[in-house]
């Protein structure tokens, strides 16, 4: 594993390389702060919690996780540098890892960069800040089940842009499986056991669990087993058309 | 140092690699040359362990491409066609990147890509981003990325392609550089490439080797190998035709200027006549203005045998 470092660091590094980064950095604070005012009515809410925000994160990482991961092995095999660095001594499964690691590291920044919310409501009232935590590692799992889909999409097609809609297309299954509206509507035809099953595949119902403080190892080995699943799709994909 | 057995590559339907097999000696530089398509990329991307042969398999340095790639690439330095790397890196960040990735120490990262730098000559663009480079720059990031572990072999898809006269040039006089001390695979479509940096040359067509010689033992399956071309004055015209038809037969000679002045004459195989023509001249009294013995074209030979390979 000692090339995970230079790997990771080129990878990380990269995002801010160009000003795209920002861009995405930017927008993303810029909705989750709208979302959690406007549409969360945290004011109105009258209660010092960030509630509001986590429950539009799934939404928001819908766009934004997609788009952070898209550049990752498109981008690597549009300008031909695939070749360049599979015929460097490396495992293609470290490659995979670094990539994955660097994205995830650049979504835990922005969601990091969110920390005016926690002010805010900290200076507001007094809130369960356990519970903050709590959300907040929830969301980090979450994007990186995201983000694991994304690197998949990513590998799949030379072009970002196809990469990006393939990952917004599966993410939102995911997302829509567990989504109390659908959940709803479903429950009356679906049998309960079916219904647990699909509505246990999404995403939310788990990541609601972890940021209300329940660590329930069946929420870590779900987002732990999305990741994997995502990274050796991943892997497969990059195997059998990395010279394509 | 390499060997080659039995190398196929399908593609789907197509079959772009039908069966290569060959060896290189250490040391030697050894020119890939064939038509666009003919399979050489795809020969080095097996070679670079980018792609796995559909069937055969190759060694470097007794290292088997099938059953230790790691161990192979390590010994590699590659050059893919068109150079790429990474634009929004500088030349140094990129470098040192490599360097790293390939396993060197910081410092001793430091070390060759400062080494490179004055190998490539790249000092003046060392910090820029590699995507602001002219062409012929980028080609030599390419380079210095595929010396920075010093390899004992090297693979380079057309090393050359794009570049200017002058960095042709330069180029040329690196890979022979190293080549005293390297096993080198370079692929071109320049003959005169192969000219002067190769000490072999190995003709690819449609997947097959059609040839495999020193590029004198080429040039000596031209037609124009020991050809003898003759400039005469004006008023000796009608005798020199008759002179060369005498030692050639008509068949054999082909009048090259407009005034029928410049004529050239063709030996039938394995013939040397450049004697010949000059001592009946000297007994029929015709005075040669000019004489010269032709070497033969490496490009016509490569054209007579890529095309009767596809037919």
């Amino acid at each position: 594993m000692t090339n995970f470092v230079p790997l990771f660091k080129r990878e990380f590094l990269g995002y801010f390389r160009s000003p795209v980064a920002y861009v995405f950095i930017v927008i993303f604070l810029l909705s989750a702060v709208g979302s959690t005012f406007f549409l969360g009515g945290f004011y109105e809410g009258n209660q010092a919690s960030l509630d509001a925000f986590f429950s539009y994160l799934p939404w928001l990482f819908l766009v934004f996780v997609p788009a952070v991961g898209m550049r990752l092995w498109a981008e690597e095999r549009r300008s031909g540098t695939v070749e360049l660095l599979f015929t460097l001594p490396i495992e293609i499964t470290e490659v995979v890892l670094a990539k994955f690691v660097a994205g995830w590291a650049f979504l835990a920044v922005s969601l990091a960069l969110t920390f005016p919310l926690w002010i805010t409501v900290n200076y507001l009232g007094s809130p369960d800040n356990g519970a903050i935590f709590a959300g907040y590692f929830g969301s980090f799992l979450m994007a990186g089940a995201y983000l694991s889909i994304s690197c998949f999409t990513s590998a799949l097609s030379k072009s970002q842009v196809i990469s990006f809609v393939l990952g917004v297309v599966i993410c939102f299954v995911l997302v829509l499986l567990g989504w109390g509206v659908l959940t709803d509507a479903m429950s009356a035809f679906l049998p309960v056991w079916l219904l647990d099953v699909v509505t246990q595949a999404g995403f939310i119902p788990h990541f609601q669990s972890i940021s209300r403080g329940l660590l329930d190892s069946r929420d870590l080995v779900y987002f732990a087993s999305a990741i994997a699943v995502g990274l050796s799709l991943n892997t497969l994909t990059l195997n059998v058309r990395k010279a394509s | 140092m390499i060997s080659v057995s039995g190398l196929v590559k399908d593609f789907g339907d197509f079959r772009a690699v039908k069966g290569i097999s060959f060896e290189v000696p250490k040391g030697q530089i050894l020119g890939f040359l064939g038509p666009n398509g003919a399979g050489k990329s795809t020969t080095m991307k097996i070679l670079t362990c980018f792609i796995e042969p559909t069937a055969g398999t190759a060694s470097i340095g007794g290292k088997d491409i099938l059953e230790d790639p790691l161990g192979v690439k390590k010994q590699i330095g590659y050059l893919p066609e068109s150079a790429p790397s990474y634009g929004e890196m500088t030349v140094s960040e990129f470098l040192m990147f490599i360097a790293e990735v390939r396993g060197q120490s910081r410092t001793d990262a430091k070390k060759s890509a400062g080494f490179m730098r004055e190998t490539c000559d790249l000092l003046a663009v060392w910090d820029q981003p590699i995507e602001t480079l002219s062409k012929g720059y980028r080609q030599r990031v390419g380079f210095a990325q595929a010396l920075i572990h010093d390899p004992p072999v090297l693979i380079l898809d057309e090393p050359t392609d794009g570049l200017d006269p002058n960095q042709k040039h330069a180029v040329r006089k690196l890979i022979k550089e190293m080549g005293r001390k390297k096993t080198i695979i370079l692929s071109t479509h320049i003959l005169e490439e192969v000219d002067a940096i190769c000490e072999r040359a190995i003709i690819i067509s449609d997947g097959l080797i059609v040839a495999d010689a020193t590029p004198d033992a080429l040039r000596e399956r031209s037609r124009y190998h020991n050809a003898v071309t003759v400039t005469v004055a004006p008023r000796d015209v009608d005798k020199a035709q008759s002179m060369i038809s005498s030692v050639v037969g008509s068949a054999n000679m082909e009048i090259i200027s407009d005034d029928r002045t410049t004529i050239r004459a063709f030996p039938r195989k394995g013939e040397t006549i450049a004697m010949k023509i000059s001592e009946i001249s000297r007994e029929r009294n015709l005075s040669l203005e000019q004489i010269r013995v032709e070497q033969g074209r490496l490009d016509e030979v490569f054209r007579t045998i890529t095309k009767s390979a596809i037919n």
